[in-house]
């Protein structure tokens, strides 16, 4: 039994992977915005198998909430294993271009919320010298495109981040995994019509985040084809780039 | 779900649809225009899970256990959640759906929605009757408990409802004890309609599940393979693991596969591969064995197939199903799988639910447009006459008069149907 702390865990790609975990008979620890969701999906997980599922609300971007919610989870658990960051939404782009509120608020869920509880997790997991942070980053961060470059910022920003500490813990024994999903076909992306053969079940990638967090792996595209569809993206030259729609 | 909320006929093709997914038991319905249906995984083969020129409520999303009891087999769960997560869960648990029908990929609402029965209906009746209770949301915002003591008329007009009455968001249900996930199966070939139903009439009271294939297109059509079977027993060791599921239609063939050649061809083979014996079976592949092929509805083509679906009262069952198949055969195809189940003497669950005392003919075709349609109107013909019915969850083609024939009591539902809530079946049925 694995100690669990999923951050974000109302999100599809977050339920799915802890369906895979409780099925596993990990103890969890959920947190989420929303209350009544949290507790629907905490008995779910009971009933997959997990011996013991506790959950806490917090708005990630209220960073002085953030700590305690941290301290309840180790309580709760008796320490922790495994911590998956999974929150974010998917920005408005046309808002966040005419707004710098949005903007901002876009760069404070997706990135700095992340890299603050990542400051903290880091700190804890170094000490106690094992585990490993997952953190779920974005394709759209390995190269700002037009259709959502605010969104691909603050993805850009968790990547170095997750990419800094992975050699930073690495002496300590702690895994940093950098999760890069492309399309998945949830709730947060709804809204986008016509979902072509590139878009996955956030299954597919629930399974993949667990084997990739299972070998200890450092960065893992998902599904895998990302990592050649990507690699093309970024090094496509700039005066051909800047011609294309993407 | 299918692709555009298609029904698993692909016929008729519904038009305009939108499609709001629902994921949250506890969140109110979307305000939209149009009317509302609730679709679940899109396994009724005509338009009772379609909604043309309104809104299908995708209940996919709602697909959370809530609470089971592993001492009394009593499982509450969302109503998106199919009949194949639930075995994932309790088969290993020691329990088993109290009833199921051929397909493991419906979901409990679906399964409530339409009554759904299985093999053991002589034994267990529908899954309807296995329902404790459901939460019911409907149009009005408002939710309702029902269960046999609580809004007993609601719940009966909501089970085989056809998802007319509003949206279950969650249901709780009596599980069935099971001591290992295998099949103690009895299998005997069958010349003709007589013997299939001395075969049913000998084997009810000893086995919990029986089913038959009848052979409705080559020459020696009228034969058929009887399939009889109960869960193993505690001291069962070692039966075989479940198979993988290792084919899938991956594209639609531009015309039908499914012809008179490959229909002779099919049937011979099977009646030839299936001998009379014991076996052993893992319980997947005799309950579900078509889940093996996934999407096998592609074969026919882009015109897709109906499914016809009735049953005939006990009395001249010989006779009636006689007579279907003396249709069916000069009809020209035949079909691919023909089904025959004795239903037991059971008193519904539901006012519209399909099961009753009589021989239950199950049949498949593709659809050759008004050459289809001409041949299922003789079938009516002769349902009608024997006093049957036919299965609204297969339906694509029934008309007003002939569905009140079938269901009697239909005026009963009425006053229970929410305003905001239809479908493409219940707007053809209802058709001055």
């Amino acid at each position: 039994m694995r100690k669990i702390l999923i951050v974000g865990a109302t999100s599809a790609i977050a339920e799915a992977t802890a369906r895979i975990f409780a099925a596993r008979g990990d103890a969890l620890f959920l947190v989420g915005r929303n209350a009544q969701h949290l507790q629907a999906i905490a008995a779910d997980l009971g009933v997959r198998g997990a011996p013991r599922v506790a959950t806490a609300t917090l708005d990630v971007t209220d960073f002085g909430a953030q700590a305690a919610v941290l301290e309840q989870a180790e309580r709760a658990l008796g320490g922790l294993d495994i911590a998956l960051i999974a929150h974010g939404t998917l920005s408005d782009q046309a808002a966040c271009e005419s707004s710098i509120d949005a903007m901002r608020r876009e760069i404070d869920i997706n990135a700095v919320s992340a890299m603050a509880l990542l400051t903290v997790l880091a700190n804890r997991f170094e000490a106690r010298r094992q585990g490993t942070l997952a953190v779920i980053s974005s394709v759209a961060g390995d190269r700002g495109r037009q259709s959502n470059y605010v969104y691909g910022s603050a993805k850009a920003a968790v990547t170095a981040f997750t990419s800094g500490l992975r050699q930073r813990l690495a002496k300590s024994n702690v895994n940093v995994l950098t999760i890069k999903p492309g399309f998945v076909d949830t709730p947060m992306t709804s809204a986008i019509p016509n979902k072509g053969v590139l878009w996955a079940q956030p299954e597919r990638v629930a399974a993949g985040i667990v084997r990739a967090i299972d070998r200890r792996r450092s960065v893992v595209y998902l599904p895998w084809f990302w990592a050649v569809i990507m690699l093309i993206i970024k090094y496509i030259p700039e005066p051909i780039f800047k011609k294309i729609r993407l | 779900m299918n692709p555009a909320g298609l029904s698993w006929g692909r016929y008729p093709l519904p038009r305009h649809q939108t499609i709001v997914p629902l994921h949250w038991r506890d969140t109110a319905l979307p305000t939209c225009e149009g009317m509302l249906l609730a679709h679940g995984n899109g396994r009724s083969y005509g338009d009772s899970c379609t909604n043309d020129g309104g809104v299908l409520l995708h209940t996919r999303g709602l697909d959370r256990f809530i609470a089971f009891n592993v001492e009394t087999g009593i499982l509450r769960c969302e109503a998106g959640v199919l009949f194949s997560e639930i075995l994932e869960l309790a088969v290993p648990r020691g329990w088993f759906l109290p009833v199921t029908p051929g397909t493991k990929f419906v979901t409990v609402g679906g399964a409530i929605a339409n009554d759904v029965h299985g093999k053991n209906h002589h034994r267990a009746g529908t899954f309807g009757e296995h329902v404790r209770c459901f939460e019911l949301l409907r149009s009005d915002g408002t939710r309702t408990l029902c269960s046999r003591t609580e809004q007993a008329e609601l719940f009966r007009a909501s089970v085989g409802g056809l998802g007319l009455t509003g949206v279950i968001t969650w249901a709780e249900f009596s599980l069935q004890k099971i001591s290992n996930p295998w099949m103690e199966v009895n299998t005997q070939r069958f010349a003709d309609v007589a013997e299939f139903l001395a075969l049913s009439a000998e084997s009810a009271a000893d086995y919990d599940y029986s089913v038959a294939w009848f052979d409705c297109a080559g020459p020696a059509a009228g034969r058929g393979v009887f399939m009889r079977a109960n869960h193993a027993a505690a001291d069962t060791v070692a039966g075989p693991a479940a198979p993988r599921r290792r084919l899938r239609v991956q594209l639609t063939p531009p015309i039908s596969l499914i012809n008179r050649a490959t229909l002779r061809a099919f049937n011979a083979a099977y009646f030839h591969r299936n001998r009379a014996g014991r076996s052993l079976q893992h319980y997947e592949p005799y309950f579900f064995p078509l889940d093996a092929i996934g999407n096998w509805n592609r074969i026919y083509g882009p015109r897709g197939f109906l499914q016809y679906q009735c049953v005939v009262p006990m009395a001249d069952a010989n006779a009636s199903l006689s007579a279907l198949l003396g249709k069916i055969r000069s009809g020209g195809t035949g079909s691919f799988l023909a089904v025959l189940k004795v239903f037991g003497d059971r008193p519904a669950a539901g006012i519209l639910s399909f099961p009753r005392a009589g021989t239950t003919l199950a049949l498949d075709f593709p659809n050759l447009g008004q050459a289809t349609l001409d041949l299922l109107e003789r079938l009516d013909d002769i349902v009608v006459a024997a006093g049957g019915a036919v299965y609204p969850a297969k339906d694509a083609r029934l008309k007003r008069e002939r569905f009140q024939r079938y269901f009697p009591n239909w005026e009963a539902m009425l006053p229970h149907v929410d305003p905001r809530f239809s479908s493409g079946w219940w707007r053809r049925v209802m058709e001055q």
